[in-house]
């Protein structure tokens, strides 16, 4: 029975479910959003603290408070460790590669180079029903960047 | 059609539904535990639309053809069989909609669209109280916000005990003069519960309010009688109860529809139109505008005959006992926690449970893996989730089909998500 199932719930999923890195709410923040996935009644808060401007924009911390299933509790943690510490930009093909593979059934591999730890999430990709799950603090950071940059300019 | 004695043998029921013969993967057989969300449909269903579609199908109450007559006869026969099955003292006491969802919508608007010649208890305004519960579906929850928002009228709501039933100790001081309506469930969805409606209803006629029923989850699964119910409103969800999507039913007492205002206006349901005004039909016409669902309708009422040839008694009994089997062998494992009342009459087959906190998408997912197919989530009922502190549960609902070794494999199969997940804590 298992053989797919532990695709899904790779090592590193149940580890970074059970040990989230940079959980919790922090300041100072740029940005705070809060995301709900109505079907299932998830809830992330997210925040995001920006420095600098432009092309060397930096995403100095993300904090959050995720409530979900082990897909998404680990999605937010892996997603955060990624982003802290890098440029807005250099972030950009890094999600656009996530969110691309995560949306292939399947069909595309992952660039571990590129998504780090996000390819142990890819396994969801082939349940449709749980993409939404590892997606959610994808777009609470891409609203979160939306909002930060609003109130910079 | 069945006869109305057919023997309860359970692997011939199961014959009759054709999708529990299908896996879902090669070595893993598929068993269906989501009759809840939506229930599978029996042969006899299936055959009564297809023959409809095949020889009778046309728009029905229009048109002078043969085949018009054929559909709309086809049509007003369903709605005789439906309202024999609610045990309605008329058919023109059936509205055909197209789900339960806007049958309970469609009360709550006409209740809002009156004017001054509209009976006074079939108006709902300023000053006025709704009264719904807390373990209300969102579809009995969500309309009575609206129609409080629209009218300037007060929503309340009989609160939960902690033993999953309702807290009826402050009925008195929440039914009361300005009481216009009382909606609730008949069978929660989430905790199997089923309300003692008697006392509701009581209450609600001693200061003259409305009572509208939530019967989604009960007509399908213990003999439903609105006569004996003594409610003024009811509906009913086709495909809960063996019969096609895309069809829901309202019953109301005729008294009442006929001085009610339409919701949803347009084509069939009107009685002369000018360019200015229009005048409606009676009932049921004036609640059905626009081409209603047909071959639905017929699909519904196949469901009601077998259903009825099963025996509505017998089929509340082999769904205590499954339930009882569930329920008994879930409190064994660690970690479980039952959300729902204790096994007995007013309980009724939805086994929705915690375990230890892990998520319900992680514990349906390991399930399902199994080939048990489960709901998991708020079942569309956030606000008696967070009265008991939840997020969401994993729910497990019963079927006519439903067999003792199913229930079992799936108590053994929420053991083995527990070791799946390991340590849990």
């Amino acid at each position: 029975m298992t053989v797919g199932l532990n695709s899904l719930y790779t090592e590193l999923v149940m580890e970074h479910d059970k040990r989230p890195l940079h959980a919790g709410l922090r300041e100072p923040f740029t940005a705070e959003v809060h995301h709900v996935n109505p079907t299932c009644g998830d809830e992330i808060t997210l925040r995001l603290q920006l420095t600098g401007s432009g092309a060397t924009q930096q995403i100095e911390d993300v904090s959050y408070d995720a409530i979900g299933c082990a897909m998404s509790r680990a999605a937010a943690s892996i997603m955060a460790d990624l982003l802290i510490g890098r440029s807005v930009a250099e972030i950009e093909p890094v999600r656009e590669h996530f969110e691309a593979a995560m949306g292939s059934r399947g069909r595309l591999e992952g660039d571990e180079d590129l998504i780090g730890d996000g390819v142990a999430l890819l396994g969801a990709a082939k349940f449709p029903a749980r993409v939404k799950c590892v997606l959610m603090p994808w777009k609470a950071y891409q609203a979160a960047l939306v909002e930060s940059q609003a109130l910079r300019s | 059609m069945n006869s109305p004695s057919r023997a309860f043998d359970i692997q011939a029921i199961r014959a009759d539904f054709p999708i529990l013969e299908r896996m879902l993967d090669p070595e893993t057989p598929m068993i269906y535990l989501d009759g809840g969300a939506t229930s599978q449909r029996p042969r006899q269903v299936l055959d009564a639309e297809v023959a409809f579609l095949t020889r009778d199908n046309a728009a029905v109450k229009r048109g002078a053809h043969r085949m018009a007559s054929a559909a709309t006869d086809a049509y007003e026969q369903a709605r005789e069989t439906v309202a024999a099955f609610v045990g309605a003292p008329s058919p023109d006491e059936v509205v055909f909609t197209k789900n339960a969802t806007e049958a309970l919508n469609l009360v709550a608007y006409s209740l809002g669209n009156g004017d001054p010649s509209t009976p006074p208890a079939l108006r709902v305004g300023e000053g006025d109280e709704i009264l719904v519960t807390e373990m209300e579906h969102h579809a009995n929850l969500v309309p009575w916000q609206e129609l409080a928002r629209r009218t300037g009228a007060t929503l309340r709501w009989i609160p939960m005990a902690d033993d999953f039933t309702l807290d009826l100790s402050d009925l008195d001081a929440l039914i009361g003069a300005r009481t216009k309506v009382v909606a609730f469930t008949h069978q929660s969805n989430v905790l199997g519960t089923i309300n003692p409606v008697d006392r509701l209803v009581e209450a609600a006629r001693a200061v003259g309010a409305l009572t509208v029923l939530d019967a989604a989850q009960s007509a399908p699964h213990m003999p439903f009688d609105v006569a004996a119910l003594g409610v003024d409103f009811a509906v009913l969800s086709g495909h809960k109860m063996l019969g096609p999507t895309g069809i829901g039913v309202l019953w109301g007492r005729y008294e009442h529809l006929a001085a009610m205002p339409p919701f949803l206006t347009g084509g069939s349901m009107i009685e002369v139109v000018h360019l200015d005004h229009s005048t409606y039909a009676e009932p049921p016409a004036r609640f059905e505008a626009g081409t209603p669902p047909i071959s639905q309708a017929v699909g519904l009422a196949a469901a009601c005959d077998y259903l009825t040839a099963l025996g509505m008694e017998t089929i509340a009994e082999h769904e205590r006992a499954l339930t009882d089997q569930a329920v008994r062998g879930l409190s064994e494992i660690d970690g479980v926690r039952i959300i729902g009342p204790s096994v007995g009459p007013h309980r009724a087959g939805a086994v929705s449970f915690d375990l230890a906190g892990r998520h319900p998408h992680d514990v349906g997912q390991v399930l399902d893996s199994l080939g048990i197919e489960v709901r998991v989530g708020h079942h569309c009922a956030w606000p008696l989730h967070r009265r008991f502190g939840l997020h969401g549960t994993t729910r497990a609902s019963f079927s006519v089909h439903t067999t003792a070794d199913e229930v079992e494999a799936f108590v053994a199969g929420v053991a083995r998500t527990t070791d799946f997940f390991g340590g849990l804590s």
